[in-house]
């Protein structure tokens, strides 16, 4: 019943509701790393930064492509700069340890207070790759080997997983995570989202806009649906364009910055058409 | 009320174990529900829940308990400590760390905290700011408006979590369900296999590194073999007939098939009710390819993948002759050709949109005896692809 650990309730510009406020905190008390999942779009990496801006934590960023190793986020030997020192003799390139250089994962253990240690897109890499790191996300700690050397985190970090489901992840990973997956916002929350990046919006365009979105989004044959981030782009072009007001029709404007596919775009001229369109 | 919950979950195939029940354990010691059913829904949902695949079966099984009951959230917690307290004992399968975080758990404490509240109160309590009762602010109580409340009994305000699970947000998402493209190809991404294989052309600049930094500084060059995806697929479809219900899905695995770009090779060919001599590169049955050809041309390396309903009528499957296929081989029942080919490709699987309760008293049996047949879902997809990958005798 204590309440002596800190708390997750969102930031001011990071609105959060209570299904990942709870998750968020089960991660804060368990010590356990977070997987969020969710529609591209929906704040999955906001998320870290809005967790380290409100616990005021550093925020350690490692953004995973399809050839990083796991072993990269630990560290690396930069075994090329150690020949080319021993080239000019001009370097004591006896200390091995200063050409072990900490990945972000290694940073994020060895920093002296507790920080927030973001893995994006953690299912970019191989099959593989979640396993290879559950020893050392369970343990917090690991052994550099050229040195002799092992790195104990200190202050177990804050480990926010991000993924968007492009692979499945192996099961003995998703067991040892808190799993939240980010529900694409109601129409109640997508208006204060929007009132927090455009505060001084007016009502009536904020409604048309929002009607016309997610009108879009329920379109059918759409391949990418537009997202969160999609529509406060579009209203940021709206206003800048001192247009007042939209209506859902085939010439809305700047359609390009909602629908970024061409089929997209044809198919919503199609679907306004009522299908009568006739395809040339 | 927790423990059977826990077990409803299991029925429902969502794989709720120790670690889980450990965790939720110690989130409710920490807290963290803020003692009510809606707090508590949050987090077993993020503890138990691993994928959003299960976010549905869970929300069922958590309407289907909680709803209508009036919850004493006291006795929930009483139920999970006094098992808990039994686990000591009896869980054998805790590691030592585990048993020793149980050990350490003040269950005591815990429980004391909710009797004193308990106990303290000795009248209705209608409103303010304390107690347990209703109408108030009080963390405790009910149809009380703190946002962190325990509910004891009763409809609280707002939307409860018993209304969010009712909702059922995540049907979308389940796996038991027929899939779309994405979902598929993902399933099918699981087949991928990678080799090193063939000759040695390609820099592996690491270990080119490495050699020459242990070769001091000499240069060593270091070369590999590519690493190439080895998976070779055929796909064969029913087409036509009574396949034609799911011709969306058909085209929808064919499409994640045909996007993968995982495979070395990919072969699709078409078939009407069941494969007789011959099978057809195009669905308008236009290019015939006679089966003894292809199992001559593809090695048992390739993975066969069958879709089709299996529904015709018994003499197509079962009497020779019994096909519209024209050629030489029409002496063949369609049964045989059926176990020509499964014994050709020792990896094959059969897929069948049509729901497994429709699996038997029909020709499915028959042809269930030669293939190993998962409904086309993606969890039927997923275990078909798991057995292609692991091979082994296929009739069951």
């Amino acid at each position: 019943m204590s309440a002596d650990f800190p708390r997750f309730h969102g930031t001011p510009t990071y609105l959060t509701n209570e299904g990942l406020e709870a998750s968020v905190n089960c991660a804060l008390v368990l010590e356990r790393p977070l997987l969020v999942r969710g529609e591209p779009g929906t704040g999955k990496t906001l998320l870290a930064e809005a967790i380290a801006e409100a616990l005021a934590m550093p925020l350690i960023r490692w953004n995973v492509k399809s050839t990083t190793r796991a072993q990269d986020g630990l560290y690396v030997y930069d075994t090329v700069q150690r020949l080319y020192d021993s080239r000019f003799g001009d370097h004591d390139i006896d200390d091995i340890r200063q050409y072990i250089k900490l990945g972000p994962m290694g940073k994020a253990f060895a920093s002296t207070e507790r920080a927030v240690l973001l893995i994006d897109e953690v299912d970019k890499a191989d099959v593989e790759f979640p396993n290879d790191l559950l020893n050392e996300l369970d343990r917090m700690r690991f052994f550099i080997d050229e040195t002799q050397q092992e790195i104990v985190a200190e202050h177990r970090p804050v480990v926010i997983i991000t993924s968007n489901a492009e692979k499945e992840l192996p099961d003995a990973f998703l067991r040892r995570c808190v799993f939240h997956f980010i529900d694409f916002p109601t129409r109640e929350l997508m208006e204060q989202i929007v009132r927090v990046h455009h505060p001084d919006l007016e009502a009536s365009l904020s409604d048309q806009a929002l009607e016309a979105f997610y009108a879009i989004r329920d379109m059918s044959r759409l391949r990418k649906r537009p997202s969160t981030s999609e529509l406060v782009d579009w209203i940021a072009v709206l206003r800048r364009a001192g247009i007042g007001e939209v209506k859902l029709e085939a010439k809305l404007p700047f359609l390009g910055t909602l629908l970024k596919k061409e089929q997209d775009l044809v198919a919503y001229a199609d679907q306004l058409a009522g299908g009568r369109r006739w395809r040339s | 009320m927790l423990v059977p919950f826990l077990f409803e979950l299991r029925r429902r195939k969502v794989p709720v174990g120790t670690g889980e029940v450990l965790a939720l354990a110690r989130a409710l010691e920490a807290g963290l529900h803020d003692s009510s059913l809606d707090g508590f829904y949050y987090v077993a949902r993020a503890l138990m829940v691993h994928t959003e695949a299960h976010l549905d079966p869970f929300d069922e099984a958590f309407s289907a308990f909680f709803k209508g009951v009036e919850i004493d959230s006291i006795k929930l917690h009483d139920e999970l400590l006094d098992w808990l307290r039994d686990a000591r004992d009896e869980v054998a399968e805790l590691s030592d760390e585990q048993r020793e975080w149980i050990e350490g758990l003040d269950v005591d404490e815990l429980e004391r905290l909710f009797r004193e509240r308990l106990a303290e109160q000795t009248e209705r309590h209608d409103g303010g700011t304390k107690w347990i009762g209703t109408g108030g602010t009080s963390p405790f109580g009910h149809s009380g408006n703190a946002p962190k409340g325990i509910r004891v009994g009763g409809p609280g305000g707002g939307r409860s979590a018993v209304r969010v699970a009712d909702a059922r947000l995540y049907k979308g998402y389940r796996e038991d369900l027929t899939l779309d493209v994405r979902q598929m190809q993902v399933a099918l991404r699981k087949l991928r296999t990678f080799a090193r294989l063939g000759g040695e052309r390609e820099l592996d600049l690491d270990g080119t590194i490495e050699a020459t930094a242990k070769n001091a500084g000499e240069l060593e060059v270091v070369v590999q073999p590519p690493r190439r995806s080895n998976t070779r697929l055929v796909l064969m479809m029913d087409v036509g007939g009574s396949m034609d219900p799911y011709v969306h899905l058909c085209s929808r695995l064919f499409s994640a098939a045909n996007k993968s770009t995982h495979f070395k090779e990919l072969r699709t060919y078409y078939f009407h009710n069941c494969i007789y001599g011959h099978v057809y590169a195009t669905e308008r049955f236009d290019k015939p390819v006679r089966v003894r050809d292809l199992m001559h041309e593809l090695g048992n390396h390739y993975k066969l993948i069958m879709v089709g309903d299996a529904l015709m009528a018994p003499y197509e499957l079962m009497a020779p002759g019994g096909s519209l296929d024209l050629g030489d081989d029409r002496g063949v029942e369609g049964i045989a050709w059926l176990m020509l080919l499964q014994q050709h490709f020792p990896h094959s699987i059969w897929l069948n949109p049509e729901p497994r309760r429709h699996w038997t008293g029909n020709t499915i049996e028959y042809v269930r005896r030669v293939f190993d047949m998962y409904p086309l879902t993606l969890a039927g997809l997923g275990e078909g692809v798991t057995r292609l990958m692991r091979g082994g005798s296929g009739a069951r």
